[in-house]
Order: C-alpha cells, then sequence, then structure tokens
C-alpha cells in the first residue's frame, strides 16, 4: 500500500514537468491556433542545452535553466518569422506542415550530430526518505521549480500590460488589433514564449532521465495527451492533467511493464478527443489563462 | 473513362516501369522498387491530404501493418504469397475503417493530431508483441522464395507486382477523383462546414478516404518486407518513409494525380544525388525539410499548380 503511494507521490513530481511540457503546446495552440509540431524537438533541444552547457562550462544543471529559457524564447520568435507568420489565417494544415518541416530540420540536424545513443546529464541532489521509500531529489526539485514556472506565466498574464494583450490576442484578433494591440509582435511573442516553455521542461527532464534525438516524440505525445485533458489552450488545465498523467502512469507502473504506457496514453488521448472534445477537465473554465 | 486520355496516361506510365528493366538490370530495377514503393505510398496519401485536405502523418504504419501481417502469415501460418497480400491488405484497410469510424467525429487538427500516435502506438505496440518477435522481428525462410522459381526470379515477380500496385493507386485515385465520393472529399477539403450542410456525410467519407489510402500500402509493404525476407519495428514503422511521402504529394502538387508521381520522381532523383555527395549524406531529412518548409510556404500547391498556371490547357489531359 505505501509502495503505491510511494509511487503516487512519485508521479505527481514527475507528472508536474509534463504539464509543464504541455503548457508549451497549448499556450501556442490557444493564442495563435497553430499547433506547434516542433514541441517535441523544442524539448529535446532544451535536453541538449543542458548537457552541452553542464558537459562544456561545468556549470550545475539548474543555472542552465536560465540560458535555455531565454534561448527557447529566441528559437521561438525565430521560429514564428521563419515558418508561422505567413500561415496565420490560412488552413490549418498548412501550419502544421510548416511546423513539421521545421521539426525535420531540427530532428535531421541533431541526428547527424549526436546520433541516437542515450545522453544524460548527473545531478546529484539529496532524496527525501519516506519509510523504505526514498523521493529522488531531482524529481522533487523539477516539481518546485515547475511551480515557479507557472507562477511566473501566470503573474505575466495577469499582471504585466503585454500578458494582458496575450489574452486580448488569444480571445480575439481582430478585435484586439482594433484597440491598437500589435498583434503580430504578440504572436510572435506567444510563439517565443510557448517555445521557452517546451526548451525549459526539456531542461529539466533531462535531469530526470537520460534521453536521446528522437526522445521529442514521445513527451510531444504526451503533451498532446495532456493538452487535451486539459482543454486546448487552457494553460492551468494543462498542469492540472499533467499531473493526472503522472498519476497515472505512476498507478500503472508497478501493474505493466514500462514499455506498454505509451500504447495506453495513445488509446487514452483518441477516447477523450472522442468523449471530451473540449478537453476533460473545467477548471480555470470561468477564468481561462489565456481563452 | 476510356476515351479519356488520362486514363491511357496511367496506362503507358505503367508500361514504362514494366519494360524498362531486362534481365540483368538490377541496379535499375532496385531504384524503380523504390520509385514505385514512394508512388504509392504518395498517391495513396494524396487521398487525405490533397483530396480531404487532412494530412495523415502515420501514413506509413499502413506500410509497416502490411509487412508484418503479410510475413506472419507467410512465416507462421504457412499461406501463399497471394493470399497473404490480399488479406493483408483487406484486414489493414478493415482496422483503418474502423479506427477511422471511431474517430470520425474529431475535425481539422485534432483528427491530424490523432493520426500522429497512431505510429508511435501501434509501434509500441508491435514492439511488445510476443507472436510477431517483439523487438528482434520475424525472419522468413529462403525456401520460401522456391514456389516462385528461386529468389532471383522471385525478386522479379515481387517487382512486377509492386508496378501493379503502383498502376492500381493511381487508378484508384483517378477513379475516385471522378467519383461523387471524390467531390464529396474535395469539397469537405475546401469548406467542410459548407460540404456538410450541402449534404456531403463528412464524417463517414473521411473514414472512407482513410481506409481506402490504407489497402495498397498494405500490399506493398507485404512485398516489400517479403522481398526483404526480414521485417522488424524500426524499420516496418519507419517515419522517413511517411515524412518522404508527405514532401513528395506537396513537391508534385497535392490534389492532383500527376503529383505524387512527379514528386517521386524528382525526389528520388534528389535523394540519390544527395546520397552521393558527401556533404549531404547526412543530412537527407534536413534537406526534406528545407523543401517542404519552402513549398508550404511559397509554392503550395506544387510543380502542378505551376505548370497550370503557366500552362492552363494541361488541366484538361493531366489530371
Amino acid at each position: 500500500m505505501l509502495g503505491i503511494l510511494a509511487s503516487l507521490l512519485d508521479g505527481l513530481l514527475v507528472g508536474a514537468v509534463y504539464g509543464l511540457a504541455a503548457m508549451g503546446i497549448t499556450f501556442i495552440w490557444g493564442v495563435m491556433d497553430v499547433v506547434n509540431l516542433t514541441h517535441g524537438a523544442m524539448i529535446v533541444a532544451g535536453m541538449f542545452g543542458v548537457y552541452l552547457l553542464v558537459s562544456a562550462m561545468g556549470i550545475p544543471a539548474y543555472a542552465a535553466l536560465l540560458p535555455v529559457l531565454l534561448a527557447g524564447f529566441f528559437a521561438g520568435v525565430a521560429l514564428y518569422w521563419i515558418a508561422i507568420h505567413r500561415m496565420i489565417g490560412r488552413p490549418p494544415l498548412m501550419s502544421l506542415l510548416a511546423t513539421f518541416a521545421v521539426n525535420l530540420v531540427l530532428i535531421g540536424l541533431g541526428t547527424a550530430t549526436w546520433g541516437t545513443v542515450l545522453f544524460n546529464v548527473s545531478v546529484s541532489l539529496p532524496g527525501f526518505s519516506l519509510g523504505r521509500y526514498t523521493f529522488p531529489g531531482t524529481h522533487i526539485m523539477a516539481a518546485v521549480l515547475t511551480a515557479v514556472i507557472a507562477g511566473v506565466l501566470y503573474l505575466f498574464l495577469y499582471r504585466t500590460r503585454a500578458g494582458k494583450a496575450v489574452r486580448a490576442v488569444a480571445a480575439n484578433r481582430e478585435a484586439a488589433e482594433l484597440v491598437g494591440i500589435p498583434t503580430t509582435r504578440i504572436l510572435a511573442l506567444s510563439c517565443g514564449l510557448g517555445v521557452a516553455l517546451a526548451g525549459v521542461s526539456g531542461a529539466l527532464i533531462s535531469t530526470l532521465f537520460p534521453f536521446t534525438v528522437l526522445s521529442g516524440d514521445a513527451y510531444q505525445l504526451k503533451s498532446f495527451v495532456v493538452t487535451v485533458l486539459g482543454g486546448m489552450g487552457n494553460p492551468t488545465g494543462a498542469l492540472v492533467a499533467g499531473i493526472a498523467l503522472g498519476l497515472f502512469e505512476g498507478l500503472a507502473t508497478p501493474f505493466m511493464p514500462v514499455s506498454w504506457t505509451l500504447v495506453i496514453e495513445f488509446v487514452l488521448f483518441v477516447l477523450v478527443l472522442i468523449a471530451f472534445p473540449g478537453g476533460l477537465i473545467s477548471i480555470g473554465r470561468r477564468r481561462p489563462a489565456v481563452r | 473513362m476510356l476515351r479519356r486520355p488520362f486514363f491511357w496516361i496511367i496506362a503507358v506510365t505503367i508500361a514504362l516501369f514494366a519494360a524498362a528493366p531486362h534481365g540483368s538490370d538490377v541496379e535499375l530495377r532496385e531504384s524503380l522498387i523504390l520509385a514505385a514503393v514512394y508512388i504509392t505510398l504518395a498517391s495513396n496519401l494524396n487521398l487525405m491530404l490533397g483530396y480531404a485536405g487532412y494530412v495523415n502523418f502515420g501514413s506509413i504504419v499502413f506500410f509497416g501493418l502490411g509487412g508484418y501481417f503479410c510475413v506472419y502469415f507467410m512465416g507462421s501460418l504457412g499461406w501463399g504469397l497471394a493470399s497473404s497480400l490480399v488479406v493483408s491488405g483487406v484486414a489493414v484497410s478493415a482496422a483503418a475503417l474502423v479506427f477511422g469510424l471511431g474517430i470520425l467525429r474529431l475535425r481539422g487538427v485534432h483528427f491530424a493530431l490523432a493520426t500522429i500516435g497512431v505510429n508511435e502506438a501501434v509501434m509500441a505496440f508491435v514492439t511488445n508483441f510476443e507472436p510477431w518477435g517483439g523487438s528482434t522481428g520475424i525472419y522468413l525462410s529462403p525456401e520460401l522464395f522456391q514456389p516462385l522459381g528461386g529468389p532471383a526470379s522471385a525478386l522479379w515477380v515481387i517487382y512486377y507486382l509492386l508496378v501493379a500496385i503502383m498502376g492500381a493507386s493511381l487508378y484508384l485515385s483517378y477513379f475516385i477523383k471522378r467519383s461523387k465520393f471524390g467531390l464529396g472529399l474535395l469539397s469537405i477539403g475546401q469548406n467542410e462546414d459548407a460540404a456538410a450542410v450541402l449534404g456531403v456525410p463528412a464524417p463517414r467519407y473521411k473514414a472512407l478516404a482513410y481506409s481506402a489510402s490504407a489497402l495498397l500500402p498494405a500490399v506493398a509493404g507485404g512485398l516489400y518486407f517479403f522481398k526483404g525476407a526480414f521485417v522488424q519495428p524500426a524499420d516496418a514503422f519507419d517515419l522517413t518513409l511517411s515524412t518522404e511521402a508527405i514532401v513528395i504529394t506537396m513537391l508534385g502538387g497535392q490534389g492532383t494525380i500527376v503529383g505524387p508521381a512527379l514528386g517521386a520522381y524528382l525526389y528520388e532523383e534528389l535523394r540519390g544525388w544527395l546520397l552521393t555527395s558527401e556533404t549531404f549524406a547526412n543530412f537527407q531529412l534536413v534537406v526534406a525539410g528545407v523543401l517542404l518548409l519552402l513549398i508550404v510556404q511559397f509554392a503550395p500547391e506544387g510543380l502542378m499548380g505551376f505548370l497550370y498556371r503557366r500552362f492552363p490547357r494541361l488541366r484538361r489531359i493531366l489530371e
């Protein structure tokens, strides 16, 4: 019994990071109506960002988060101007293909540089013991940092002028333009924020699990699952749904091989899409963060 | 139908494929096999992408599953090639129909997202599925080539069958485009709401198109993996191939029938050139990605769109 409780708690910690990753995709989706298929590649870029900074400069992994966050922001703004800007207002097929193409380029460059071998970032943090069970310190730290980042995002969206503009653009782009909000710049900013979230979540995941260049696909799929669970364009829902997915994984781990979880998560994804096209979690619906 | 020139253009293309390589020209045959596979995958993808305006990111799953079914039927159940191919094609197509009906309520981006997950989930499932050899896959005994007259002549039989599948794919695209069903799909592609209001049963048509686009790639996959006498998850569900199918379809011109074939030819030339060049050998995906990005941004209609604009009369001959 205690074992299940322990793995549930651990699932909660890891799930918070899934939620952070999904916030990146749901943010872009909510504000600009674009599904960012470079999400997985950006998560991997965050992982390798930490790996490179730690191995080349010897700084602690957590000190690498800020540079990764900033680089992610600029990468996102660049992504907007390179791939998405011309797709705004065109059929969704086109923006899907455009971000998919950028994803190919990134994954292609990644595999050409690093191959598909496993990498890991070693972090030593004391764990927290509960009876016979020990929670890794990295898991606790990742969950705490996720809470901090989510809090900062909340303050940005609700307490700053730029954040309010982002919400206005998400609610109605034409009306926002009419009241003098520079919508194009806000869209680029939102794309930057979404990618920065993807990058920083990848950076956190790199302290938890080993990774390869191709790991992004699995995390991207998890982000989609979380996004549909939490409702598209709803960051609060994403965080809650991420934790729910983590709990589910924690609950499932003692009973089935890890390799099956992907199959189950995908089935869950399709079932939720069919049953609840608007998302399963309606917290924040009354006061949605973005939409 | 028989009086339209385009019907005969397809027939001539097939005849050229069948006649081109001679007894000893193995190299040409191998590159034409790849071309036939590309054309098969791209024209079937085009049913979803070009006609209905829905991108299927996991179209390779049909090819891979077809390969698995066929190899399993032949190796473990001892069936013949013909029955294995037919049953695998029908089985994969039926599975696609069930899945398509399952997700028929999804529209736009959500349908596309569901297709991304399919490949991951099927690959994870097959990797764990012991009767199919798990992650090591299934090997076929070389004796299975004996009924076709030994390995050397079996390869020729496989080649002609693949060319036939390619031809069938082109004709399927053509017939669907000329049918009421195709008209429905094209109208879904232009405006799904308007199409639904006018009485097009959009969910059912999407599921049918998804299922139709599964049949021939599955048979091609069966032939392809029978040829190698080996199938494993990493090869069968290699996303590179379905990615290339998307690039090819967009390059040639989505929604046209010549487009995917033309795109396949050009892409294979490009790929051959890239493989031999030292700088680019490792950067195939990167080049494919840049190409796709440029097409999407600046020429979403592809090469056929360009040709139609330059020579409007072509529209009447080349579909």
